[in-house]
């Protein structure tokens, strides 16, 4: 192991290590004092994001014979993914003794996940994109069936399971393929063969396919969302929240680059299947959503429109230069409108629910403008973000990746995200209205680190939509790196 | 290889994938549909291997461990998913797993 190599994988290491070690740490401390572990795991996840951020630079470190590479875009997904883990100890803190399934492995579950959202990340070679997608994926099965026998969460476990393993299979397959049209699996080799006129092209087509249709069904786009609304409605919304960010982030990237790295020559058959997947989960996700009376059920199928949006990004990945880069750029700043929002809207949702599933309708939501007048003006900035009103950091988000397909020219993709944006407007600000005009009694839960959490964020929501300037350079020079401008 | 065409092997493991990929859709059995993905699982790994042996890559032979590694940490956590699954509900039939409608 060069010197290279240690710093490519220097915070994943520094947070596999700090996760086993509190496996064996959580043994010790009583089962009263669970605080103390989950205490432990944030500091192991800031620790990790201190190593992120010190290795942060100009300088891109690739390891292991080119397997895993730390470069900006890496960083800026890493740390996204970081911050995400630190919001999900923070919103499960509480709720997981409320409903009474504290237990320190929890914890420790979702730093192994973190550990493979960030390989995830890093990854330059296919068969670590694998082993990234199932390190991530296992520990997040066991967390959804983590409150099993009670409620729905068993069921959730193996909806979840089945479905992940299925979508396992279909990356496998794919990557095999691939290896047999290139005799590669190193990204920028398989690049090179399918350049150089070496490659197997309708093989590789193929290939990709088949490793797109197993990310779909991780990011949940039409038409392999099937089991999203049921896992989300039935896991513990503190691991929903974990999982809805989490996932996303890192499935998205991994894809990101992927194909802007390995794929860009597949770009005209290829784009026109992103650009209507996109359409479709866009169109479905939404509609669905209206028809929804839970709230679980209401942001799982919001989270399946979101995945849509975020697709936009990958229309012009096959362009290379500027444009590419600058679709990227939208993409990973989406991603993180949709971390803030997520973890904003399901601390609240968190806040309100109560033992056996309870708090969870809409109706739930009645008179929270009187009851808790800061937590129902938190909620209306997350409904907002996410339809994408000012003042707002989803505005931006949204602007951004409209632009990317406008900028090659694709129109009716753009005109179909305003449209269904309208639509989404529709069942977001029904919450809103509840919240305002209805009489009602809700309970909420008033803990420090819950309401910490959804107070952050709806101010960051609110906050960065004044700078989006400054974020776009940021995500821009992330991506110049990955797209190598 | 000598004498057999690499074609023979992928189109092999093509007729495994598609044979697991029908079992998870159509099977209601859970430990059934594991198997399947199991079966898809191996697919790929057949067609790695005969991909590695056509081209003369060691690569792909050892990409085969990892995949099998893998599955095999996923078939720890999806028994104990289906045992515990089994023991609340006293079936492991998808149909009846069905309180949450999709």
């Amino acid at each position: 192991m060069t010197q290279a190599d240690l710093y490519t994988l220097l915070p994943i290491i520094v947070l596999t290590v700090w996760a086993l070690l509190l496996l064996v740490v959580d043994l010790f401390i009583p089962n009263d004092r669970k605080g103390w572990t989950a205490l432990l795991a944030a500091a192991g996840l800031a620790l990790t994001a201190g190593f992120t951020i010190s290795l942060a630079g100009t300088d891109t470190y690739i390891g292991f014979g080119g397997m895993v590479l730390l470069d900006g875009f890496a960083t800026f997904v890493n740390l996204l993914l970081l911050f995400s883990g630190l919001l999900g100890i923070s919103v499960a803190y509480n709720y997981l003794k409320r409903m009474d399934i504290e237990r320190g492995e929890y914890y420790s579950l979702m730093l192994f996940s973190v550990v493979g959202m960030m390989l995830m990340a890093q990854a330059s070679d296919l068969i670590v994109v694998f082993i990234a997608l199932e390190l991530l994926s296992i520990p997040l099965y066991i967390l959804a069936a983590i409150a099993q026998p009670k409620g729905n969460s068993g069921e959730a476990g193996i909806k979840y399971f089945l479905l992940g393993a299925f979508s396992g299979g279909f990356v496998v397959y794919g990557i095999a393929l691939v290896f047999g049209a290139t005799q590669a699996t190193a990204l920028l080799d398989i690049a090179a063969a399918a350049a150089s006129g070496a490659a197997n092209v309708p093989l590789m087509l193929t290939g990709s396919a088949l490793i797109l249709v197993g990310f779909a069904f991780k990011v949940a786009a039409v038409p392999f969302h099937m089991w999203t609304p049921d896992v989300y409605e039935g896991a513990p919304t503190s691991v929903t929240a974990f999982m809805a960010a989490g996932a996303k982030i890192a499935g998205f990237s991994a894809l990101m680059r992927v194909f802007v790295i390995a794929f860009p020559s597949l770009a005209g058959d290829l784009a026109p299947v992103l650009a209507v997947l996109a359409a479709l989960t866009m169109i479905v996700g939404n509609v669905t959503a209206v028809a929804q009376t839970n709230i679980k059920r209401m942001l799982a199928y919001s989270s399946i429109a979101h995945a849509g949006y975020i697709l936009m990004a990958f229309v012009a990945f096959g362009r290379g230069g500027e444009i590419a880069a600058s679709a990227v750029a939208a993409g990973i700043i989406y991603l993180a409108v949709y971390a803030l929002t997520n973890f904003g809207s399901w601390g609240i949702v968190i806040a309100l629910e109560n033992a056996e599933g309870k708090g969870l309708n809409l109706e739930d939501y009645a008179g929270l403008g009187k009851k808790n007048p800061l937590m129902a003006a938190s909620m209306t900035i997350f409904m907002l973000s996410l339809t994408g009103l000012p003042p707002t950091f989803g505005l931006v988000g949204k602007l951004y990746l409209f632009q990317s397909v406008i900028a090659i020219d694709m129109y009716w993709l753009a005109i179909i995200g305003v449209l269904t944006s309208l639509i989404s407007a529709f069942y977001y600000l029904r919450v809103v209205v509840i919240m305002y005009m209805r009489e009602g009694e809700p309970t909420t839960d008033n803990e420090g680190w819950l309401q910490f959490t959804w107070v952050l964020m709806a101010a960051a929501t609110v906050i960065l939509s004044l700078v989006p300037a400054s974020i776009f350079n940021w995500a821009y020079e992330a991506a110049r790196q990955l797209v190598n401008l | 290889m000598d004498g057999i065409s690499v074609n023979y092997y992928v189109g092999l493991s093509t007729i495994l994938f598609v044979i697991g990929a029908t079992g998870v859709l159509i099977r209601r059995n859970a430990l059934i549909i594991f198997m399947s993905v199991e079966l898809m699982l191996n697919a790929g790994n057949l067609a790695f291997v005969a991909f590695a042996s056509a081209h003369d890559l060691l690569n792909g032979q050892v990409f085969v461990f990892f995949i099998m590694t893998v599955a095999a940490a996923e078939v720890a956590v999806g028994l104990a998913l289906i045992v515990a699954i089994f023991r609340s509900k006293k079936s492991i039939n998808v149909d009846e797993i069905n309180v949450l409608k999709g």
